[in-house]
C-alpha cells in the first residue's frame, strides 16, 4: 500500500450530472409528458490523497463510469465542483501542462484503440498531442520504452492492433495513457472485458507502475474481488450516489451499509464452503424514477417508515462513511 | 502491393467471377474514355475531316458498311465507335467529379453534424430531409434552368460542364451525409476517440484523424454506387438537351441524336452508344455490390 | 446409462489460409440429472462445444468426426428439421443474450404457450395455464398479468428468467446454457443461479454449464471440465478441481482469481495467452506458458490421464514423468 500523501489529487464535492432523457418536444406534447432527467449521478464526494487507490464499485447503471468521465472532463458536471490538484478541473483541463496529468484507461480493449494506426502512433499520440518530444528517433525511443515497461516488445510498435489479444491491447493502452507521464489515472473497468489469467496480469501490472511511478488511481469496477486487491479506500454507489465510503479493509472486514452486505453476499462462494446464501431480492430501479426517500429500501431487509420518505446523508460510522437511518440508529 | 494481393479483400475479388468480368469492362470503358484522343480511330469533332457523304454509314458488317467506321457514322458523318468514346469520356468525367463532390460535401456536413450533435445536428439534418425530398433529376433540372436563365447563353454554355457536376453533385450529397452521419455517431463514443477527447484535441483534428479514416468504407461503397448513378443522370439530363453542351457530346447527347432516326432505320446511332452506358453503368453497379460485401464483415 | 455423450468430437473451419481445428478429440458424457461445468478462457471452444451439441455450429464450422448422442442415438448427424425438433423437445438452450432468443415481435405468452403446444400434447388454455406456471416458477412476480408483455418490457434480468422457462418449459431432459448470467449484475446472477439449480435438481434436468466464471461452477456443477486451445484439458469433480486442481493450467487458472477474502501483494498469473487457433503449438498446447514443462510435452501431445482425483491431459501424470 502506497503512502497517502498530504494534499488530494482529486477533489469531488456534491457533483451531480443529469441527463436530459425525453422524448422530442412534438411526441411529449402529443403524449402530454414532462420532460424526463435520468440523475446518472447525483451528488457525490470524495477525495482520493495523492499516490493512492479510490474505488467505485457497484451494478451496471449505479453511475459510476460518469463519475469517471466526470474527473477527466468528458462531461461537465450539473452541480458541484471538481477539484484537480486544488485546481477547479475546467481550468486545469484548459492548461495542456495540467492536462496531461491526468489519463484514462478503458474498459474495452477492442474499442479503445483506433484499429487504422499502428501501435506506434497510437501510443505516441498523447507524446505528439502535449509536444513533450519533437524529434521523431527520441519519440520512437520513448515509445519503445513505454512498451517494454507494459511488458511488450519496442517491435510491437509496427504492428495494428489486431494484431493483438485481447490482454496484449490493454498493455497498449496502459503504455498510451503513460506516455505523457501522468500523475493521475482513471480506470474504467480496465480488466473486466478480459479472462481471468490475463486479468491477474493486467491488475499486477498497474499496481507495479502504481509503486514505481507513484500514481494515483481512481478504479471503477463492479468485481468486488479485484477492488480488494488494489484498493486503498472504496466508495460503494447505488443509484447515482455513494452509500458507503470506508477503508478497503474495513470494508470487507466489516460492511457496514446494507447495499454493500447484499454485494458481498451476492459473490458465488469459491472456497465452496457450502454455505447457503441469501441472494438480495428485486432488482435495481431505473435511475429516471427513483423511489422516494432511501432509494434501496424496496430490496432492504432492514428499510422502515423513515427509509421511505427521508433521504440518508452520508455520516461517519467508525473509519467509514455510511448513508443509512438503520447504520445510523444502530439497527443494523 | 504484396500486402494487398494476400489481403482478404483480393481473395474475395478472386472469387467472384461477375466481379472480375465487371472489373475488366469497368477497365476498358475508363481506358477507351481516357485516353480516346489517342486510341480512338477517327476524330468526330474535327470538322475539317468529316465528309457529308460518310453519313448513315451502318456498321461495317452490314451490306453498305464501310470497314472504315465500324460501328458506322451518324447523320453527319461522324464515327460512331471514336464518339462513344469520346462521348464515355465526357459522362466519366461528369460522373466522378459529381461524386466526388456530393461525397465531400457529404462527408464534412455528415461528420460534423456526427460529432458535434446537438442543434448543429439537427439543422443540418433537416436541410438533408429536405434535399431528399426533392427526386435528383428535379433538383437538376431545377439547378440547370435557374442557371440558364441567369446567364447569357455563351457563358452557358462554357459553363455547362460544371452546372451539370454540381446539379448532379448537389442532388446526392445528403446519401453521404446521412450514412457518415450514423458511421460517426458510432465511432464518436468508441473508446479510442474518448481516448482522445481526455488528451484534449481539437474536435476538428479528432474528426479528421480518428472518425474519418474509420467512416470512410462505406463511404467507398456508397461512391461507387452513386458513380453509376451519376453516370445515368448526366445521360438523362442530356438526352433531355439540358445536360452538356452539344459541342461535347456526352452519351445520353448520343442517344439523343440516334433517338431521331432509331424508326427510320438507322438504328445504330441510339443502340451502340446505348449498349456501351449499359456496359459502363452495370459493371460499376456489380463492382460497388462486390465492395459493399467484401467490406462488411458480417457477410463474410 | 449416461444422457449425453460426446465422443471424439472434432470441430473444423475451412478458411483461405487452410483448416483451422477449433475443438479436437474432445469426449465427455453428463448424467441424468447431472450439471456439468465447463471452464475455459476466450477461443477455448467451450461455447463451440454447446453449439455443436445443440446444432448451431455457425457456417463454415463443422463437425469433422467424432459423434454426439443423446439417450445413445446419435444426433450429430440428423437434417434440420429433425434436430430443430430435438432442440425444442429434448434439448433446451439458452445464451448470453436473452435479445437473441426471444421474438421481439411477440409477447412472452404467445412464445411460451407455442413452444409448449408444439413439443408437448397439450391445448392451448392447458399450455397457458402452465405458461403461467412457469414464469411463476421461475419468479416472475404477478406472472398471470405479465404474460402478455412484450420482451422489451421486461428488464434485463427479468429477460433472461422468462428465456429459462423459454428453455425449460418444453421439459427437456438436457439444457445447455452458454454464459447464462454473465449479462447480469452481480444481485441478479445469485438470484438466477440459485433459481437454475433448484429447477435442474427438481426436474432431474442435466445441464452443460459453460461460463468463464470460476465461481458460478463452484456453486452449481457437480462436475468440471476445464478446456484450453480446444481440447479438455482436464475434467473431474468440482471440488476436486477448484481445490487441487492436477493441470497445471487449471492450477494457474484458479490460482490468478482474485481472492475475495484477503489482500494479496502479487496474483498468480499465467505469463502470455492462449495461441491462435492457427498457431497451436506441437505436443501439449500449453507448453509455452506451462511452468513445469519438460522436453517430452514439446514432443507428444497428451490424451487426458487418471491424475489421482481428477482426469488430466498432463504428461506430469504418465509413468516416468520427472518428480
Amino acid at each position: 500500500m502506497s503512502v497517502a500523501g498530504s494534499a488530494p489529487m482529486l477533489e469531488v464535492q456534491n457533483v451531480a450530472r443529469h441527463f436530459d432523457v425525453s422524448k422530442p418536444i412534438l411526441q411529449r406534447l402529443i403524449a402530454r409528458e414532462r420532460r424526463r432527467t435520468l440523475r446518472a449521478v447525483d451528488g457525490i464526494s470524495f477525495d482520493i490523497p495523492t499516490g493512492t487507490t479510490l474505488s467505485l464499485v457497484g451494478e451496471s447503471g449505479c453511475g459510476k463510469s460518469t463519475v469517471a468521465r466526470l474527473v477527466v472532463g468528458l462531461y461537465r458536471p450539473s452541480f458541484g465542483r471538481v477539484l484537480f490538484d486544488g485546481q477547479d478541473l475546467a481550468e486545469a483541463r484548459a492548461d495542456s501542462a495540467q492536462r496531461s496529468r491526468m489519463q484514462m484507461i478503458f474498459q474495452d480493449p477492442y474499442a479503445s484503440l483506433n484499429p487504422r494506426w499502428r501501435v506506434v502512433d497510437i501510443v505516441a499520440e498523447p507524446i505528439r498531442a502535449f509536444k513533450l518530444l519533437k524529434d521523431k528517433k527520441a519519440i520512437l525511443a520513448r515509445v519503445g520504452e513505454l512498451l517494454t515497461q507494459v511488458g511488450l516488445s519496442p517491435l510491437d510498435g509496427q504492428k495494428y492492433p489486431h494484431e493483438f489479444s485481447g490482454g496484449q491491447r490493454q498493455r497498449i493502452s496502459i503504455a498510451r495513457a503513460l506516455s505523457s507521464n501522468p500523475e493521475f489515472l482513471v480506470c474504467d473497468e480496465p480488466t473486466s472485458a478480459l479472462d481471468v489469467s490475463v486479468q491477474a496480469q493486467i491488475l499486477n501490472l498497474m499496481k507495479e507502475l502504481q509503486t514505481r511511478l507513484g500514481l494515483t488511481y481512481l478504479f471503477i469496477s463492479h468485481n468486488l474481488a479485484v477492488v480488494r486487491q488494489v484498493s486503498d479506500r472504496i466508495g460503494v454507489m447505488y443509484l447515482g450516489k455513494l452509500v458507503e465510503l470506508s477503508p478497503a479493509e474495513s470494508l470487507f472486514e466489516r460492511p457496514r451499509h446494507p447495499y454493500t452486505r447484499a454485494l458481498m453476499e451476492a459473490i458465488p462462494d469459491l472456497e465452496m464452503t457450502g454455505r447457503q446464501r441469501i441472494p438480495v431480492g428485486g432488482e435495481v430501479p431505473s435511475p429516471i424514477t427513483p423511489p422516494p426517500g432511501c432509494t434501496f429500501h424496496p430490496r432492504c431487509p432492514l428499510a422502515n417508515e423513515r427509509c421511505r420518505v427521508e433521504v440518508p446523508v452520508m455520516k461517519p460510522a467508525n473509519d467509514a462513511m455510511v448513508a443509512c437511518h438503520a447504520v445510523e440508529e444502530g439497527r443494523d | 502491393m504484396k500486402a494487398f494481393f494476400d489481403s482478404d479483400i483480393w481473395w474475395s475479388f478472386r472469387r467472384s467471377p461477375v466481379t472480375v468480368v465487371s472489373a475488366i469492362m469497368a477497365f476498358i470503358c475508363v481506358v477507351g474514355a481516357a485516353f480516346a484522343s489517342f486510341i480512338a480511330p477517327h476524330n468526330p469533332f474535327d470538322l475539317a475531316s468529316l465528309q457529308l457523304m460518310d453519313a448513315f454509314k451502318p456498321p461495317s458488317w452490314e451490306a453498305e458498311g464501310d470497314p472504315v467506321y465500324f460501328l458506322g457514322t451518324d447523320d453527319q458523318g461522324r464515327d460512331m465507335l471514336s464518339a462513344i468514346m469520346y462521348g464515355a469520356r465526357v459522362s466519366l468525367m461528369v460522373g466522378f467529379c459529381a461524386v466526388i463532390f456530393s461525397t465531400l460535401v457529404g462527408v464534412t456536413v455528415g461528420l460534423v453534424a456526427g460529432y458535434m450533435g446537438g442543434k448543429i445536428d439537427s439543422l443540418l439534418m433537416r436541410i438533408a430531409d429536405i434535399q431528399l425530398t426533392f427526386p435528383s433529376i428535379l433538383v437538376a433540372l431545377l439547378v440547370d434552368g435557374v442557371v440558364r436563365a441567369a446567364v447569357p447563353r455563351e457563358v452557358h454554355d462554357q459553363i455547362a460542364l460544371f452546372v451539370v457536376i454540381f446539379a448532379i453533385g448537389i442532388s446526392n450529397w445528403p446519401q453521404f451525409a446521412r450514412t457518415v452521419r450514423g458511421s460517426t455517431l458510432v465511432e464518436r463514443n468508441k473508446e479510442y476517440v474518448q481516448a482522445a477527447r481526455v488528451i484534449g484535441l481539437s474536435p476538428l483534428r479528432i474528426m479528421r484523424s480518428h472518425v474519418l479514416p474509420n467512416v470512410m468504407s462505406p463511404v467507398l461503397v456508397i461512391a461507387t454506387l452513386n458513380l453509376s448513378f451519376a453516370i445515368l443522370s448526366e445521360a438523362t439530363l442530356s438526352f433531355l438537351g439540358v445536360g452538356v453542351p452539344p459541342t461535347q457530346p456526352s452519351l445520353g447527347t448520343l442517344i439523343r441524336i440516334g433517338n431521331d432516326f432509331l424508326f427510320s432505320g438507322e438504328w445504330w446511332i441510339a443502340i451502340f452508344p446505348g449498349i456501351a452506358l449499359i456496359v459502363m453503368v452495370l459493371s460499376v453497379n456489380l463492382l460497388g455490390d462486390w465492395l459493399r460485401d467484401a467490406l462488411n464483415p458480417k457477410l463474410r | 446409462m449416461s444422457l449425453l455423450q460426446v465422443k471424439n468430437l472434432r470441430v473444423e473451419f475451412p478458411t483461405r489460409r487452410g483448416t483451422l481445428v477449433a475443438l479436437d478429440d474432445v469426449s465427455f458424457d453428463i448424467a441424468p440429472g447431472e450439471v456439468l461445468g465447463v471452464v475455459g478462457e476466450s477461443g477455448a471452444g467451450k461455447s463451440m462445444t454447446g453449439a455443436a451439441i445443440i446444432g448451431l455450429l455457425e457456417p463454415p464450422g463443422r463437425i469433422a468426426s467424432g459423434q454426439i448422442l443423446l439417450e445413445g442415438q446419435r444426433i450429430d448427424n440428423l437434417p434440420y428439421e429433425k434436430m430443430r425438433r430435438i432442440r425444442g423437445r429434448q434439448i433446451g438452450a439458452i445464451f448470453q443474450d436473452p435479445l437473441t432468443t426471444l421474438n421481439p415481435l411477440y409477447t412472452i405468452g404467445r412464445q411460451l404457450v407455442e413452444t409448449i403446444t408444439t413439443h408437448l400434447p397439450v391445448g392451448p388454455g392447458e399450455a397457458r395455464e402452465k405458461a403461467i406456471g412457469w414464469l411463476e416458477l421461475v419468479g416472475i412476480p404477478a406472472a398471470r398479468e405479465r404474460i402478455d408483455s412484450y420482451p422489451h418490457e421486461f428488464s434485463g434480468g427479468m429477460r433472461q428468467r422468462v428465456v429459462i422457462a423459454l428453455a425449460l418449459c418444453a421439459e427437456p431432459k438436457l439444457i445447455v446454457a452458454d454464459e447464462p448470467t454473465t449479462a447480469l449484475d452481480v444481485s441478479i446472477q445469485a438470484q438466477v443461479i440459485a433459481m437454475l439449480k433448484t429447477l435442474a435438481r427438481e426436474k432431474g434436468t442435466a445441464m452443460m454449464l459453460v461460463t468463464h466464471d470460476m465461481g458460478v461452477i463452484a456453486e452449481t456443477a457437480d462436475r468440471v471440465a476445464v478446456m484450453y486451445a480446444g481440447r479438455i484439458s482436464e475434467i473431474g469433480p468440482v471440488r476436486q478441481l477448484v481445490r487441487h486442481a492436477r493441470h497445471p493450467y487449471s492450477q494457474g487458472l484458479m490460482g490468478s482469481i482474485p481472492p475475495l477474502d484477503r489482500r494479496v501483494e502479487r496474483l498468480a498469473q499465467i505469463d502470455g495467452a492462449m495461441p491462435r487457433l492457427s498457431a497451436i503449438p506441437r505436443g501439449c498446447a500449453f507448453n509455452p506458458r506451462c511452468p513445469k514443462v519438460f522436453d517430452r510435452c514439446l514432443v507428444d501431445r497428451p490424451e487426458l490421464m487418471d491424475a489421482g482425483t481428477t482426469r488430466a491431459a498432463c504428461w506430469l501424470y504418465a509413468e516416468g514423468a520427472p518428480a
